[in-house]
């Protein structure tokens, strides 16, 4: 029983990391068909994000609220990671839509851009700029609605983005003062340390499991939760969910398909951001934190079937408890007197790394059977 | 031909500047007869950038010392010595490229280089086909042993050995089970193969080992593993690679993997610099073995890290591989004024048998072209130095390791041409 839950818990530990850094790319991805490879970098965004927001809650004035600067984070790195992934949707993705290599290659190429930036710029001023980009977009549309209509509104908007861009700079120098290990730029991993209430372990039936693993697991269901209910309840929702079934149709009957463009692109990059939270707990922080997940995020889109978040949820919690059960060699302490050649097979494959290829065999060998995945999309799908 | 002229005379202000320095580091330098220029090849962007800058920084300074004293004197002419650093940005074929560069183009004696196995497996050809000369400065799995490459940092025996020895012998868990986990390359494999050996000859036992693809992040079936295999404690021998130590620390830690519960960690690939990295208070209480400590507690030792501190910041911190560039360097001097000439081939032949009072102790050149140097053993404090344990006194290199069954009763002498790179003891 003790073993069961251990290896249960293992496993869902496992695949909530994998589905927390696939659910942004399942509704980029699975609903609007952007194979988007700078999904990595966002969750790199987002982990920085964590980063930044320790140290700030190190000084003297938030230091009383440092235990929650990890909550904070979580909604700070969706707004970051958030408001970069528009930025990218408006400037590069656009013009794209319907060119896959295109989008591919643009997106590969801005993943690079974002590792070496991360790289190069001190975070005091990445903070700045995020800030004044924030404002720049966001403070516009906070205008009542006689500016907004008058013809002189391109001379506020540009006002509003020189304001964001001193309060940018500004934002930046006293961050820059203040927090010094901000202040230089460096390649350099850093690290997020858990507050002391995340770390050690909480007991349930006399099973230790690891508090920030729970954490993780947390923050994924919550992000779930959040997504579906979005996506099936709300307004939005339902018209994402009708641009992705049929954009021209949605188009004539007066959907504004490219606010619905922005905003699951939106959704999509800050949840990426999310998933930097619960990594960051897990490892360092570096430049190149996002690339070792995004593998692992398309195989469990693929899996669970493109433009199907339960199977994604499904995908990522399979794979998930098979890398426990392989990778731990958990068959063995199961049936602990199987047949030698089988138990020889087992030790085998149970190593990290060989796990790791056995589950992609797997997979590969899934794919043959139902090239879909688990959960293909039902119904008449207009292409193009 | 104008752009060149011009290239040329900022050339010329740039190695202006670095006189400037090294005469403001306070010598007696004056004037030298003629320069001599090296080269340097580390990476200075990727992955490695973060360790291989520390070297760059490392040699910079030990050449710049050098030209303070006076430069190097060969055949009564003093020379200053200056240096070409080229970027092999984390990169295995740029390495071999560079180094070409180096040797052809710019016809350097000697180059300072390399930090991973692959990049020095990527560079050995072209110095054997040209005959030229690499100083390599890490700890590695050796089983190598080259005529065109000399090896500065430890051997298995002058590292894993004496630590297996401790840890089995004298440490809280002592006759314990071991654990073995590595990342998923040649240097853990090779290291664990020979733990395994060493551990049988004890008469302990490995449980279990467990390799991690690099830039794999995911500890938590090696923590179930290591639960099952060592429900009650025992020893784990560490290999894993930079940052996927963090992640490592920071989730056995969690799982209650600590000293406290009876869990103690061996590391090879942790110094000064990653304990910063990692955070202290993720490592406490855990150990690692070097040649040298900062903490080492000599003048020798005391004066190469304030020195450091001195030329590249008060945060700065010195480790193993760095002391190991800082004598390669003074090796390489030593040697040149020996031979009385830059000529590979007198060069090595006369540094075979160099003695070189470096700050972790005395260090001598043997015949395989290896160090023979001293092992520490440290525990990690909270200040993120060691607390060294044990000093064993010199200990000898071997190239071929007397425990890995592959390589057993073999060892390499390139003084004596009739043995050469491996023979029969």
């Amino acid at each position: 029983m003790e073993l069961l839950l251990d290896s249960l818990f293992n496993g869902v530990a496992i695949g909530s990391v994998l589905l927390v850094a696939a659910l942004g790319l399942a509704i980029v991805f699975g609903l609007m068909g952007v194979i988007n490879l700078a999904h990595g970098e966002l969750m790199m965004l987002g982990a920085y994000t964590t980063y930044v927001t320790q140290l700030i809650f190190k000084l003297p004035i938030l230091k009383p609220f440092y235990n929650s600067y990890i909550i904070v984070s979580i909604f700070l790195a969706f707004i970051v990671s958030g408001v970069v992934g528009i930025l990218l949707e408006k400037t590069i993705i656009r013009k794209l839509y319907g060119s896959p290599l295109e989008t591919l290659l643009a997106t590969w190429g801005v993943s690079l851009i974002l590792q070496q930036f991360v790289r190069s710029v001190p975070l005091a001023y990445g903070t700045g700029l995020v800030i004044s980009l924030l404002i720049g977009l966001f403070l516009p549309t906070t205008f009542p609605s006689k500016i907004k209509e008058s013809i002189n509104f391109k001379y506020f908007k540009f006002s509003s983005w020189i304001f964001a861009a001193l309060t940018g700079v500004l934002t930046g120098s006293v961050i820059s003062s203040s927090v010094s290990k901000l202040s230089r730029a460096s390649a350099r991993n850093v690290d997020v340390t858990a507050p002391s209430w995340m770390r050690g372990q909480v007991e349930i039936i006399g099973t230790a499991f690891p508090k920030t693993r729970l954490m993780i697991i947390v923050i994924t269901l919550i992000s779930v939760i959040a997504i579906t209910l979005f996506l099936n309840q709300s307004a939005w929702g339902m018209r994402i969910r009708a641009v992705t079934q049929n954009r021209r149709m949605s188009d004539c009957l007066g959907i504004s398909t490219e606010k619905v463009d922005i905003i699951t692109f939106g959704i999509g990059s800050g949840l990426a951001g999310v998933a930097g939270v619960a990594v960051s707990l897990l490892g360092s922080v570096g430049p190149n934190v996002g690339g070792n997940y995004i593998v692992g995020c398309f195989m469990v889109v693929v899996l669970g079937g493109v433009g199907n978040l339960l199977g994604t949820v499904l995908a990522s919690f399979g794979i998930g408890i098979m890398t426990d059960l392989i990778g731990a060699g958990r068959l063995l302490s199961i049936w602990p007197d199987m047949p030698l050649p089988l138990s020889n097979a087992i030790n085998f494959f149970a190593t990290t790394s060989m796990a790791r290829v056995m589950i992609f065999a797997l997979i590969v060998i899934f794919l043959q059977f139902k090239p879909t995945g688990l959960f293909p999309q039902k119904g008449r799908m207009v292409e193009n | 031909m104008r752009i060149s002229r011009r290239i040329l005379a900022g050339l010329a202000t740039a190695s202006l500047a670095v006189t400037a320095t090294s005469c403001g580091g306070g010598g007696t330098s004056g004037s030298f007869d003629d320069t001599v220029t090296v080269g340097i090849l580390h990476s200075l962007s990727g992955t490695m950038a973060i360790s291989e800058s520390t070297l760059v920084d490392t040699e910079k300074m030990a050449i710049e010392e050098i030209n303070a004293a006076g430069g190097v004197t060969v055949g009564g002419k003093s020379y200053k010595i200056e240096y070409i650093v080229e970027d092999g940005a984390s990169d295995w074929p740029t390495f071999a490229e560079k180094s070409k560069k180096l040797i052809d183009q710019d016809g350097v004696p000697v180059v300072f280089g390399g930090w991973t196995s692959a990049s020095r497996k990527a560079m050995l050809p072209v110095y054997e086909s040209k005959d030229a000369f690499l100083y390599y400065p890490i700890q590695y799995e050796a089983q190598e042993c080259s005529n065109n490459i000399f090896y500065t940092g430890a051997t298995p025996n002058q590292q894993s050995e004496p630590a297996t020895d401790f840890m089995y012998k004298r440490s809280p868990a002592a006759g314990g089970d071991f654990f073995l986990v590595g990342s998923d390359y040649v240097f853990p494999r090779t290291s664990n193969t020979i733990t395994k050996a060493q551990v049988k000859q004890l008469g302990g036992k490995v449980v279990g080992e467990d390799y991690l693809p690099l830039g794999n992040t995911e500890v938590a079936p090696i923590i179930s593993k290591i639960k099952k295999a060592l429900p009650d404690g025992g020893i784990i021998i560490n290999t894993l690679n930079g940052d996927q130590n963090v992640a490592f620390f920071k989730q056995i830690q969690d799982a209650g993997i600590t000293p406290s519960s009876g869990y103690y960690v061996m590391n090879y690939s942790i110094a000064e610099e990653e304990i910063s990295t990692i955070g202290p208070e993720f490592l406490e209480g855990h150990y690692g073995a070097w040649n040298y400590m900062m903490s080492i507690d000599t003048p020798a030792s005391k004066k190469f890290a304030a020195s450091f501190k001195k030329r590249w910041g008060s945060d700065r911190v010195v480790a193993d591989p760095q002391e190991s560039a800082y004598n390669m360097v003074y090796l390489w001097k030593q040697a040149v004024e020996d031979a009385g000439t830059f000529d590979d081939n007198a060069v090595r032949e006369a540094l075979v048998g160099q003695k070189f009072d470096a700050p972790q102790g005395p260090v001598e050149v043997m015949p395989n072209h290896h160090l023979s140097q001293t092992v520490r053993i440290g525990e990690i404090n909270a200040e993120g130095g060691f607390t060294i344990l044990e000093e064993t006194g010199v200990v000898l290199p071997q190239a071929w390791n007397q425990k890995h069954p592959s390589s057993k009763g073999f060892a390499c002498d390139w003084t004596d041409p009739s043995k050469g790179e491996k023979y029969k003891l």
